[in-house]
């Protein structure tokens, strides 16, 4: 690598004109790269800005009054804690099983492929589509109703792809000196998965997990259509009742509700954007970690 | 795990060591006790796999429920209406006592925004896929990813906001129109969304280029813009290819961001600057409106299905390509 820089060093010498169009073109890399940063960063700082003020221990411990004009967001809250809670005790057995089961078990061949194809195709599907497929499946066929159990499957759904392909990722990336050690000194299969593929491949699918996780707290169009309430100034009493939830409540005070507070607004933005910046710090940092472990 | 690896082995060796010593019923008695243990171990163990198996096949199986439901319930419509009048007909009138179901005007909306977001996300996002993986400085890139990564989680809803309360006045003020919420304001917001996904699925595939490329270039005295030129883009097509169609199939799929800035307007758009209507927002906008199973409710789920089928075709696609792209670097 040095050794070629030096050689690029000396042929620039010779060639002033390469040098400039390559100072241009690298000067219009970078102006791309800050049309994505910036605006990202001022994203950020404006929701912290503008919602910092509202954002306070009553704001978020209390029921909304007037119409959803002044007091607390509490329910939103709740519903949003109760939907993220039930999505991961949907999603993360089945999606890890389902990675495990094509990685370790399931023989490898056109099915297999197939079966993956469907699965990164289901990533990609749109949100409004699982939205549909809950009201039509949780909500209508099963009887469950307009419902947090509704809200969860589907959020489950949305995200299963996503915890496959990581988990799945993840698996694969241990290597088979591992397993083979494991099984060479006695260990069963289920053995050496559970004790020597399954710590190693921890990072990655927590990590995976975790962002599709945060993914499904911010979605507002599938539960839009399974779970979301208007306004519910109660705490839920059952799985099978309905909720507020954060990101549909933000849409609501932003375009339903005439004469809305600008500082309800931002504060639903500012708490709904640091929960999934939560969930995002902490897969970041397990990454990281990770990265750092290894290398 | 290397403890746990050697804790079974020297349990195994000490077992071995210890029989040596040991009277005939001992040993019988021991070999009965794993014989039974093990019998123990295999029933778990088949339990286990096939718990996975069941695991495995359920997440699976509700993939495919997903088609199945949509399309069952999608095709109910045309017992009234007929697939041309859907597809083609410019009125949509869902609650009119002599209700029209034609979608044109979404599909119209929903091509020209992503068409719009396209135009703005594909030349920035290969411009920054190309700084992060050929020319930024290691940390510089490290930050720049969590940064761009942190765009995704973004939720839609937070962004459609943003574009509600800022966006659409610059747009307005700007062009100097009498509202804001345009084709154009959703093609901005939808741009932000799919740029995520381009920058790191491009950045991923000029990185994958093995390094022989870039080194043979540089000492046949090529500069390094010229061998990203000349090299690493051309080597890279497949993957980037790939990019711009995942970044596609996520403008056609998002819904609250422009349902939030696009004033859904039931119209074929005639330029950018005037408001339209995409095939997401009528979902998401009019199901609450609908009965279970009535012609409108029915018609929802076949603009589902529309826009399933649309996405499955570009992640398909792309996903050959994809396939192709590495098979290739290998």
């Amino acid at each position: 690598m040095e050794q070629s820089q030096i050689k690029e060093k000396t042929i620039f010498k010779k060639d002033e004109r390469k040098r400039n169009t390559q100072k241009i073109m690298f000067a219009l890399f970078t102006l791309c790269m800050l049309a994505v940063i910036i605006p990202t960063i001022l994203i950020i700082g404006f929701i912290i800005v503008k919602g910092v003020g509202t954002v306070n221990w009553s704001f978020i411990s209390e029921m909304p009054r007037m119409g959803m004009k002044e007091g607390g967001i509490l329910p939103a809250i709740v519903g949003t804690l109760y939907l993220v809670v039930g999505t991961i005790l949907f999603s993360f057995p089945l999606g890890v099983g389902a990675a495990i089961y094509l990685t370790e078990y399931a023989e490898q061949g056109k099915l297999t492929r197939l079966i993956r194809i469907a699965v990164l195709n289901l990533a990609g599907v749109p949100s409004i589509v699982y939205g549909l497929f809950g009201l039509g499946l949780f909500v209508f066929f099963l009887g469950f109703g307009s419902s947090i159990i509704a809200g969860a499957l589907t959020l489950a759904c949305l995200i299963l792809p996503i915890i496959i392909t990581t988990s799945e990722e993840a698996i694969k990336s241990v290597p088979d000196g591992y397993r083979e050690a494991s099984l060479a000194v006695g260990a069963s299969k289920w053995e050496t998965i559970l004790h020597v593929v399954l710590p190693r491949a921890m990072p990655g699918i927590l990590t995976g997990g975790i962002l599709g996780i945060g993914r499904a707290a911010g979605e507002t169009a599938p539960i839009l259509l399974t779970v979301a309430a208007f306004f519910i100034p109660r705490m839920p009493n059952s799985l099978f009742d309905q909720v507020m939830a954060l990101p549909y409540h933000l849409y609501i005070v932003s375009t339903q509700v005439p004469g809305m507070p600008e500082s309800i607004k931002y504060g639903t933005a500012l708490v709904l954007l640091g929960l999934v910046g939560v969930f995002f710090l902490i897969a970041t940092l397990i990454r990281l970690k990770f990265k750092n472990s290894t290398s | 795990m290397k403890e746990f690896i050697e804790k079974i082995a020297f349990t195994k060796s000490a077992s071995g060591k210890e029989t040596g010593s040991r009277t005939a019923v001992e040993k019988l008695e021991e070999s009965q006790w794993n014989l039974n243990k093990s019998f123990k171990n295999r029933i778990g163990e088949y339990m286990i796999e096939k718990l996975i198996f069941v695991l495995g096949i359920t997440a699976l199986l509700i993939m495919g429920l997903i088609f199945v439901f949509l399309i069952r319930t999608g095709f109910r419509l045309f017992e009234d209406v007929t697939l041309g009048q859907f597809l083609m007909g410019r009125e949509w009138y869902p609650n009119a006592t002599n209700p029209r179901f034609g979608i044109l005007p979404m599909i119209a909306g929903t091509t020209m925004v992503t068409v719009g977001a396209i135009l703005i996300s594909v030349p920035i996002g290969i411009g920054s896929a190309i700084f992060i993986a050929e020319v930024a400085p290691p940390k510089t890139k490290t930050v720049f990813k969590v940064i761009i990564e942190f765009l995704s989680a973004i939720p839609s809803v937070v962004l459609g906001f943003l574009g509600i309360v800022v966006l659409s006045n610059w747009v307005r003020i700007s062009f100097n129109l009498s509202s804001g919420f345009t084709v154009l304001t959703g093609s901005i917001m939808i741009s932000l969304m799919a740029l995520p996904t381009i920058i790191s699925v491009a950045d991923d595939a000029i990185r994958a280029l093995p390094d022989e490329y870039r080194e043979a270039s540089l000492a046949l005295g090529a500069s390094k813009w010229e061998t990203i030129k000349n090299v690493l883009l051309p080597a890279a097509s497949s993957g980037i290819i790939a990019a711009v169609m995942l970044g596609v199939g996520r403008a056609i799929g998002e819904t609250m961001a422009v349902m939030m800035v696009m004033g859904n307007a039931v119209q074929i758009p005639s330029s950018f600057l005037v408001s339209g209507r995409t095939m997401t927002a009528t979902i998401a906008a009019e199901m609450g409106d609908t009965v279970r199973n009535g012609t409108h409710y029915n018609a929802l789920f076949a603009i589902g299905v529309v826009l399933l089928l649309m996405t499955s075709i570009i992640n398909i696609i792309s996903e050959f390509v994809l396939h192709r792209a590495q098979k290739e670097g290998r």
